[in-house]
């Protein structure tokens, strides 16, 4: 068995391969689907209409949707330029963290200032968490990798120190959770009574800025010369170190957004449990999108969809649902495979 | 009657009808040919002619679409390289599989041994490899670092992997590439000597002379066919290369060039040797306006170290670039594009362009900041298609649209993009290095015919290059390079070849003078 690289890919294979890609993660799900004891048809369907079925499902979906929005373009910049960076989750802390301090009432200021400062704020603080392993790497060539992963944990401990002490809310009978945002600070709901929030709407926004970015701009261009052939980006005259830095401040301020969005659009305040994991779902969303900002919308509903979905059909049958954990994990690994196959043919013998 | 004899000879390796196609290319057609015991055969062909593919296929690195390879008698089975390697064939590849931090002695017997027994074997491998360098003139100590080694050393121990793997069939892909003339001659008496001893050796190579001077027979390849096989005693120069290009090869004669003012100046430059950058050592050169300067030399020398500070990829630690007369700070690439450089560089692939972008992204990318091609950080994406359009029609590159990526253009086509890149704005100093490595003969030319024009446009321009013919019939000016330090210049034609080989070898009265840096010549 060999590999060759393809010399064409054409437009119907673009769309082929990621269509091929989650046909062969439902099958493998309906394997162990089977093994707990239920029909595959009956509960995709289910997932199916647990995810997009109603009203309600369809703005659940779209609410858990939008942290992985941002996620998943700050990983998307991110990579795009091979800058590895695992920390989106850290990146969301900080960013809910900057939130909770300027928004409970350090800053008593009307709601149409407000926003756009704590945005402000929030943009700059998750940007420059990112720019620690940036100056490392550039400077002393530690791997990105491992400072942006282990800074998840460190930031973790970090809330959790401040929401045993400093943010700790005293009304909040011993809990370890800050006070509320004050209502001047909160995102409005984009349809009365329901959870979706103005959040998605940013998010929606972040993500066709982002694509204006990539596609457009020279900022965008030298990411993806440099992503590509740092040595030939460098000979170019194109400043590697300066675009690097570039996009870890554009990447963690990205990420940070996702943080400010859970606490102020829907939650209200700051928890431990604030992210089930957002910051590496969004590796998850920025590789099923390609990488491409666009592609990341799509990308983040399909997969808030399996999660609202799962815990739908996990009520209504005895499956659980982790099963959704399992067709996010098996989703990525076969559209990474696509990915590799739309560019490289298979020959035998 | 010793001629005879080879002929009567049973054939070591027979090739039969192979056949291979890469999408719409045929790198092989129907190539059939005999290699007999005691043999020097060439394989001579430009870079294309399908003379690599056709070696894969009987490494079986490839699998032929038909064809068979026969190896004493007996069929090799296709796509296995463990049975090409048991039969006997071993090759020495243009780029050294060697591992760098181990000795010489385990890198010859690396993957011959059990991992667990290698101790108690090594003095039997010692003499074995003692013996084979003293029979066949193969000198290398045994105990050196492949690190410590010269080029001509490497190869020496890529033979003698070979050798000590009892190989009867030798395949040497472009040996000479990276030899001195001197020791391209002593590669030569060891081939005689090896096949004195009844090996048979394959010699792939694109230079004309050096095939008449080692083989008994010349197979030439052209555009995947096999032309004409013909007897080394009888061909002549112009008809292998008449049957290598497929027309009879016009030797162009180049006009000098007419001096002017000096437009860049490098003054005692000296830089500390570092991973894959060979130390500069007082580097004294000026560069006058409508003026080829070539530097001669092995590679490794130096050159991609003066080709790199030139480029603005690496600053000197000591030294001045002069500019015009005006000292440089801060060097860099972009202040060498500012400085209206133009930079052709040594590998196209790795840093000249981005294969996985497309042709538009690529020839902008020393420019895309220019008022030409952006406003306020946004790209006129109408001025960049322009741009390429006009590259790809003037330079006649072919490609099915600016759109497409890089990579899948030929080397000669992705040189074009790259003088195109590097002529745009008439740049007022030139750095050519490696400009027509492994590109076709008319590509070759096509570039030569550039790089002239822009000559006599006033260009001043600096030719670093290893193939001497290339180097002696465009240079108004020769200097060689040896071991970080550069030669007086001579002018055109005033050193033999010979001569050359002399100093490129850094022998001769002229490193004399320079042994304390800071040459007292200046280039």
């Amino acid at each position: 068995m060999r590999l060759e690289p393809r010399e064409t890919q054409s437009a119907a294979m673009t769309l082929a391969y990621p269509v091929g890609a989650i046909a062969t993660t439902l099958v493998i799900a309906s394997i162990l689907v089977m093994l707990a004891g239920a029909s595959p048809f009956n509960v995709f369907w289910l997932v199916l209409k647990g995810a997009a079925g109603s009203q309600f499902a369809l703005i659940e979906t779209l609410t858990r949707a939008t942290p992985l929005i941002f996620t998943g373009l700050a990983v998307a910049v991110a990579f795009r330029a091979r800058l590895w960076n695992i920390g989106a989750e850290a990146q969301l802390y900080i960013g809910a963290v900057i939130t909770v301090v300027l928004g409970t009432g350090a800053l008593p200021l009307p709601s149409a200032i407000l926003i756009p400062v704590l945005t402000a704020s929030v943009l700059l603080g998750g940007a420059l968490v990112l720019l620690g392993p940036a100056f490392l790497k550039i400077q002393f060539g530690v791997d990105e990798v491992v400072t942006t992963l282990l800074l998840n944990f460190i930031v973790l401990l970090f809330v959790s120190m401040l929401l045993e002490g400093a943010l700790k809310d005293p009304m909040g009978l011993g809990w370890p959770q800050s006070k509320r945002v004050i209502a001047e600070a909160q995102l409005p709901r984009l349809i009365q009574g329901k959870r979706l929030h103005f959040g998605f709407i940013l998010a929606l926004a972040s993500a066709m800025i982002t694509w204006f970015i990539m596609k457009k701009s020279t900022l965008g261009y030298e990411m993806r010369a440099v992503g590509h052939n740092p040595q030939a980006a460098a000979f170019a005259g194109i400043p590697v170190n300066r675009v690097l830095i570039k996009t870890a401040l554009l990447s963690g301020g990205l990420a940070s957004l996702a943080g400010y969005s859970e606490v102020a659009g829907l939650k209200g305040n700051l928890t431990l449990d604030l992210s089930p994991g957002y910051g590496y779902t969004g590796i998850v969303v920025a590789m099923l999108a390609m990488l491409n900002p666009a592609g990341v919308v799509a990308a983040a509903i399909f997969v808030a969809g399996i999660f609202v979905g799962a815990d739908a059909m996990s009520r209504a049958t005895n499956v659980p649902s982790y099963i959704a954990e399992v067709m996010v994990a098996t989703a990525l690994l076969t559209m990474v495979t696509a990915i590799m196959l739309s560019r490289y043919r298979i020959k035998w013998r | 009657m010793a001629i005879m004899k080879k002929d009567e000879a049973e054939p070591v390796l027979r090739l039969d009808g192979i056949s291979i196609r890469f999408g719409d290319v045929v790198a092989n057609d129907n190539i059939s040919f005999e290699l007999k015991e005691g043999e020097i055969v060439a394989l001579l062909g430009e870079n294309g002619a399908g003379k690599t593919s056709l070696m894969n296929i009987l490494f079986g690195h490839y699998v032929a679409d038909s064809g068979t390879v026969q190896a004493f008698g007996n069929s090799l089975p296709p796509g296995d390289p463990a049975a090409a390697l048991t039969a006997g064939i071993g090759m020495v590849h243009q780029h050294f599989t060697l591992a760098d931090q181990m000795s010489v002695l385990e890198n010859i017997i690396l993957g011959t041994e059990p991992l667990f027994s290698l101790r108690q074997n090594r003095a039997a491998a010692r003499k074995r490899i003692k013996s084979l360098s003293t029979d066949f003139g193969l000198q290398v100590d045994p105990d050196s670092a492949i690190t410590d080694l010269s080029v001509g050393e490497r190869q020496r121990v890529e033979i003698l992997k070979a050798l000590y793997r009892d190989v009867r069939i030798l395949i040497l892909d472009e040996p000479t590439a990276v030899l001195t003339p001197g020791e391209t001659e002593a590669l030569f008496a060891t081939l005689h000597k090896l096949v004195a001893n009844g090996l048979s050796i394959i010699f792939i190579s694109h230079k004309l002379h050096e095939v008449l001077a080692v083989s008994d027979r010349v197979i030439v390849l052209r555009g995947g066919k096999l032309v004409k096989t013909v007897p080394t005693g009888t061909a002549t120069r112009s008809q292998l290369a008449g049957l290598m290009m497929g027309a009879e090869l016009e030797e162009t004669e180049f006009p000098g060039g007419e001096p002017r003012s000096v437009m860049l100046e490098l003054s005692s430059i000296t830089t500390q040797r570092s991973p894959g950058r060979p130390a500069l050592d007082g580097i004294e050169l000026r560069l006058s306006a409508g003026e080829i300067t070539g530097v001669a030399g092995v590679s490794g020398n130096g050159q991609a170290t003066l080709a790199a500070i030139i480029e603005g990829g690496q600053r000197p630690d000591k030294g001045t670039i002069l500019i015009n007369g005006e000292p440089q700070e801060g060097w860099s690439a972009r202040r060498a594009l500012a400085c209206n450089i133009g930079r052709i560089p040594e590998d196209r692939h790795a840093i000249g362009m981005i294969g996985e972008m497309t042709v538009t992204e690529n020839v902008i990318s020393e420019r895309y900041g220019s008022d030409r091609f952006s406003r306020y950080g946004i790209l006129d994406q109408r001025a960049c298609e322009e741009f390429a359009e006009a590259i790809i029609r003037d330079y006649d590159v072919k490609c099915p649209s600016p759109d497409i990526r890089v990579r899948l253009l030929s080397g000669g086509n992705m040189q074009k993009l790259i003088l195109a890149r590097a002529f745009d704005g008439n740049p007022e100093i030139i750095l050519a290095n490696q400009p027509t490595r492994g590109l076709d003969i008319g590509a070759v030319n096509y570039v030569h015919r550039k790089l002239i024009e822009a000559r006599d446009k006033g260009a001043a321009i600096l030719l670093i290059s290893e193939d001497l013919d290339e180097i002696r019939a465009l240079s108004d000016r020769i200097v060689v390079m040896s071991k970080g330090r550069l030669s007086p210049p001579s002018a055109r034609g005033e050193l033999s070849i010979a001569e050359l080989g002399e100093r490129m070898a850094g022998r001769g009265d002229v490193w004399e003078d320079q042994k304390s840096g800071g040459g007292k010549y200046a280039a």
